[in-house]
Order: C-alpha cells, then sequence, then structure tokens
C-alpha cells in the first residue's frame, strides 16, 4: 500500500546517475503466455532484457511478476500443472529447448526468503561449483572469496566461514544467497522481492549489491516496492492485475512520462 | 450519556457468567484428567513391572543362559536373539523403506498411483501382526526355503515395520523446507543430487528417529516371529542367519502358557517382560532426547 505522502517522492523518479551500459538483449520474450491448469497467469508478455544493468519487473501483488521471473529459468516446472506458452529466446537459442539444469547455470536466482542450505558458509557458496564439478580445495577457495566479495559480504564473514550460515543475520544471509548464486558464473541473476523480508538497512545494502553486479550481468528483479524499482534498476516493466505487461522502458522514462494511463495511477498510488 | 444498569442487572450477569465459567471449569478439568489417563497406564505397568519384576534382575539374569527346564538362570539368549532379530528387520526394511519415502515425497507426481501406493502403506500399518507372522510363515520359511529361522524372523519384522519407518521418513523429508531444494535446483543441480547432498542430510535425523522407533516395535512383537523364527529353548545362540533363535516376548509366551509349572517360573516372567520393556523404553527415550538436541541446533 502506497500512503499519499509517498506519492510525491516518487515523482522525482530515479534517484540514481543514469548509467551508460551497454543495451544488447540477453533474454528476449516474445508473446509467452503462462497457465496454472485452465487458469491463465500471464498474457501475451513481450519483453527483451538487456544483458547489463538492472531491470525491474514491478506491479501489484497477484499480476504475475514471480511467475514471470521463475519462467526465465524455468523454476515454475517444479510446480504440478503449470505451462508456459510463446518464445524465449536466451543469447539467441531457444530457451524452453536448453536443458533446465544447463540453463540454470547460466541464469541464478535469489528467492523471497534467504534460504541458505544447514551447512557452514564456506559450504553453501561452494556447492554451485561442486555440483559443477570443481573439486581443487584451492580452485574452490578463490571461487569462494570472489563470490563472498562480489555480494559485499566477504568483509563480515571471511573469519567464520566454517560458522554455520544460520548464525548470521538475515540481511546477511540474503546477500550469502546473492554470492551462492554468483559461485557459478551465470550471465543472468534472477532476484524475487529479494529484500522483502529484510529490515531497510539490509535492504539498501542488497540494492547496492544489484546495482553493482548489474555492470558484469543482467540483473531483473522482482519487487512491489516502487521506491526500491526506483533506487535500483535501469529499466522498469510494469505487470498489472491479470498478468499483462502494460508498459516497459529506462526507468526514468516510465516514471515521469508513463504512457499508460494505469501506470500513471499505480505510480500514484491509486492503485497496487 | 448511558445511565448505569441498576445493581442488580449487574449480579444477574454476573450469575450467568459464572454458572457458565463453572460449566467450563469442568469440562476443561475432565479433558485434563483423561489426557493424564496415557501417563498414568504407562505408570501403572511401569509400577507393576518394577514391582514384580526386579527380584529377578540380576547381573546373572542378563548374562547367563535358562536352566532347569527354564526355571531358573537368566534369558541371555532370547535378549541377542531379540537384538538379532531387531537388526536384521531394521536393516532389512530401512533401505526400502527410505528409498519409498523418498520416491513419494521427491519424485512421486500425484495420480492415482501414488494414491493407491498411499493407501497400501496405509493398511499394510494396520494390518494385524498374527497376519504377518502366518505369511512369514507361507512366504519366507516355505517359499523361499529359509526354514524357521533368524533370517525369515527379520524379513517377515521387517515388513511389519515398513510402514512405520515410510511413513516417518516421508514425513521428515517433507518437512525440509522448499527454499533448500529451489536453492540447490536454482544452482543448476540436478533433483537427484539435491535430494542427496541437500534433503536426504536435513531429513536425516527424522528418518533414524523412525527407523529406531521401528525396531523398538519388532523387538517387541510375539506373534511375527512365533511361526517363523522363535525357539522355545536353545542350549546355544544361533551360528548362522538359518538357526532358530529365542526372543524376549516369545520367552515370555512361552514361559507363561507351555511351561508345566507356571508359578515357579512367574519371577522370571516378569523379570523379563521388565528387560523387554526397559529395552524398548530405552529405544524411545533415546530418540526423544537425540530429537530435542538436533532441533535445538537446527535453526528453520
Amino acid at each position: 500500500m502506497i500512503m499519499a505522502t509517498e506519492t510525491k517522492s516518487l515523482q522525482t523518479t530515479a534517484e540514481w546517475v543514469a548509467r551508460n551500459l551497454p543495451s544488447e538483449t540477453i533474454i528476449d520474450v516474445e508473446g509467452l503466455n503462462f497457465y496454472y491448469g485452465r487458469e491463465r497467469i500471464l498474457h501475451d508478455i513481450s519483453l527483451s532484457i538487456s544483458g547489463k544493468g538492472v531491470t525491474a519487473i514491478m506491479g501489484p501483488s497477484g499480476c504475475g511478476k514471480s511467475t514471470f521471473l521463475r519462467t526465465l529459468n524455468r523454476m515454475y516446472e517444479l510446480t504440478p500443472g503449470a505451462r508456459a506458452e510463446g518464445r524465449i529466446s536466451f543469447l539467441g537459442e531457444d530457451l524452453f529447448r536448453i536443458d533446465s539444469v544447463a540453463l540454470r547455470r547460466e541464469i541464478g536466482m535469489v528467492f523471497q526468503q534467504p534460504n541458505p542450505f544447514p551447512k557452514s558458509i564456506y559450504e553453501n557458496i561452494a556447492y554451485g561449483p561442486r555440483v559443477h564439478g570443481i573439486r581443487r580445495r584451492s580452485q574452490l577457495n578463490e571461487i569462494v572469496e570472489e563470490s563472498l566479495r562480489r555480494a559485499a559480504l566477504w568483509d563480515e564473514v571471511k573469519d567464520s566461514l566454517r560458522k554455520s550460515a544460520f548464525s548470521i543475520s538475515g540481511g546477511q544471509q540474503q546477500r550469502l544467497c546473492i554470492a551462492r548464486a554468483l559461485a557459478v558464473r551465470p550471465q543472468v541473476l534472477l532476484m524475487d522481492e529479494p529484500s522483502s523480508s529484510l529490515d531497510p538497512k539490509a535492504s539498501a545494502q542488497i540494492e547496492a549489491t544489484a546495482r553493482e553486479l548489474s555492470e558484469e550481468l543482467a540483473v531483473v528483479i522482482v519487487t512491489h516496492n516502487l521506491h526500491q524499482a526506483a533506487r535500483v534498476s535501469d529499466y522498469v516493466a510494469v505487470f498489472m492485475t491479470g498478468g499483462e505487461l502494460v508498459e516497459d522502458g529506462p526507468t526514468k522514462k516510465v516514471f515521469e512520462q508513463p504512457e499508460d494511463p494505469r501506470v500513471q495511477d499505480y505510480l500514484e498510488g491509486r492503485f497496487g | 450519556m448511558v445511565p448505569w444498569k441498576d445493581e442488580k442487572a449487574t449480579s444477574r450477569m454476573n450469575k450467568q457468567g459464572s454458572r457458565r465459567k463453572s460449566i467450563q471449569v469442568i469440562a476443561f478439568s475432565f479433558l485434563g484428567v483423561a489426557s493424564l489417563s496415557a501417563l498414568i497406564v504407562l505408570g501403572l505397568i511401569l509400577y507393576f513391572m518394577i514391582a514384580q519384576g526386579s527380584k529377578a534382575i540380576s547381573w546373572g539374569f542378563i548374562t547367563q543362559f535358562p536352566r532347569h527346564r527354564m526355571t531358573e538362570g537368566g534369558i541371555y539368549p532370547a535378549l541377542v536373539g531379540s537384538f538379532y532379530l531387531g537388526a536384521g528387520a531394521v536393516l532389512v526394511a530401512f533401505p526400502l523403506a527410505v528409498s519409498s519415502a523418498i520416491w513419494l515425497s521427491e519424485y512421486a507426481r500425484t495420480g492415482w498411483w501414488v494414491r493407491t501406493i498411499r493407501v497400501g502403506v496405509n493398511t499394510l500399518a494396520g494390518v494385524p501382526s498374527i497376519v504377518f507372522g502366518l505369511l512369514g510363515f507361507a512366504f519366507f520359511v516355505k517359499v523361499l526355503g529359509f526354514g524357521v529361522s533368524v533370517l525369515a524372523g527379520a524379513f517377515t519384522l521387517a515388513l511389519l515395520i515398513l510402514p512405520i519407518i515410510i511413513r516417518s521418513s516421508e514425513e521428515a523429508l517433507r518437512s525440509v523446507p522448499r527454499g533448500f531444494r529451489e536453492g540447490s535446483l536454482a544452482l543448476g543441480a540436478t533433483q537427484w543430487h539435491t535430494v542427496r547432498t541437500i534433503v536426504l542430510p536435513a531429513a536425516l535425523p527424522g528418518i533414524l528417529t523412525g527407523a529406531v522407533l521401528g525396531v523398538s516395535r519388532a523387538v517387541g512383537e510375539t506373534a511375527p516371529i512365533m511361526f517363523t523364527a522363535a525357539a522355545f529353548y536353545m542350549a546355544k545362540l544361533p551360528k548362522s542367519p538359518f538357526d532358530k533363535v529365542m526372543a524376549l516376548p516369545y520367552h515370555i509366551y512361552v514361559m507363561a502358557t507351555e511351561s508345566p509349572n507356571y508359578w515357579c517360573t512367574k519371577d522370571l516372567q516378569f523379570g523379563t517382560a521388565l528387560v523387554l520393556l526397559g529395552l524398548v523404553l530405552t529405544l524411545n527415550l533415546g530418540v526423544v532426547v537425540w530429537r530435542t538436541r538436533l532441533r535445538r541446533r537446527k535453526k528453520w
């Protein structure tokens, strides 16, 4: 729920300095429809996702934004009765024909609730590389350090790598999950409302991390928080109840001059 | 302003209220006493067993063979036999049960086939133990030719505890948070890898709990081993899995029903029952303690 007092600051739009990132498309979605059983969750979605920068998927609850995200790494396939139709190309290849296990190595994911494994901090990060056959200790050590640094967590945990991942705070756990995803060196990082369970400070850290990472890879972040979208993203896509994509484009443009009146209403807090 | 109601009305309301409250007190007391009944029964059993059986208990009682047509001596061979049967049963049942639990909870999609298996497991849990005994006799003893032996008894008991371990394992697997699985799959791990490295280790305490409960059930059963494994009396411990074996519950049964002078063995019977009860309670208690320890350690 957006309060009236907050609405004004939203009008000031993106709170960052626009970046000059290359804008090559990495994922191209065309005419995507999604069904749970007979219920249609997504209607004819077409969207290009840039290979660098942060793309925010926003919209009111139940508009299918998380479903959309789970289509991109085909996590939806775990849900019985879920079905996607349409074309998605990833680096020019048909995403639905890539082996889902291989695909998820390239397209990592961070979830709504921090979900570290019940293992040590080190083992959490090393898990992914091990899955993909890396066994050498020195190489694993390197990956663990690099991933934790990229997730801006290294300095906080470097002396407690052997401790349980549950011994650190919620915000740290979420950054651990980011580091875990980075450890397999994905080209895309999907984030499903990654800070919805965190306090504002931890949330800001996640946003800063996402922004920094997006200089090297594509970050797609789902959020129902307009401020967060404005703060963190270079591009936005606005979904509406019923699973439609009503507007997308550079964050600055969509926030300042939305074309669709529904987006205008949404940004001004009239619904959502 | 609403005027104050007169005193009478207030006391009338209070009276009604207090009547309803006293009904509530009665109801809750009844429910509380009812919930105590399980504890009371357990207490009574323990009391009788200890009062009657402790006379027979001594170091010799659990380390010696029976003597004088089982009117004197110890229960050593029955204790060892029960151990063999319990261990054998869990060795056979555990891999089968855990495999089916993994399949049911991780791989099986919903459908009539899965429903049928679930119904089957639940029905199996409700089959009377004497029926397992007869089945074991017909199948393991006769058809497979194991003879009346430790092996046949262990297999029969394994069937009996199969549903117990399946259900507790499945529950343990299901209680592993979905986030663990998704986290692993999202890294490009296969489902099997996820089950092996994340889900199973997290569910292991629950699975082992089920296994121990299965053992304690198997150790206490008489009917399934009556025709398949149990010996009236043996002067030696079994040398191979194809030998007959003495077992605690059957030993009690034999002393109580087939001994020519039942009264002479009364203390021995209660002593044996006390040992059996102690064994089962220790197993169960051990599981409880161990599980609470593990629970304190894990924080999801």
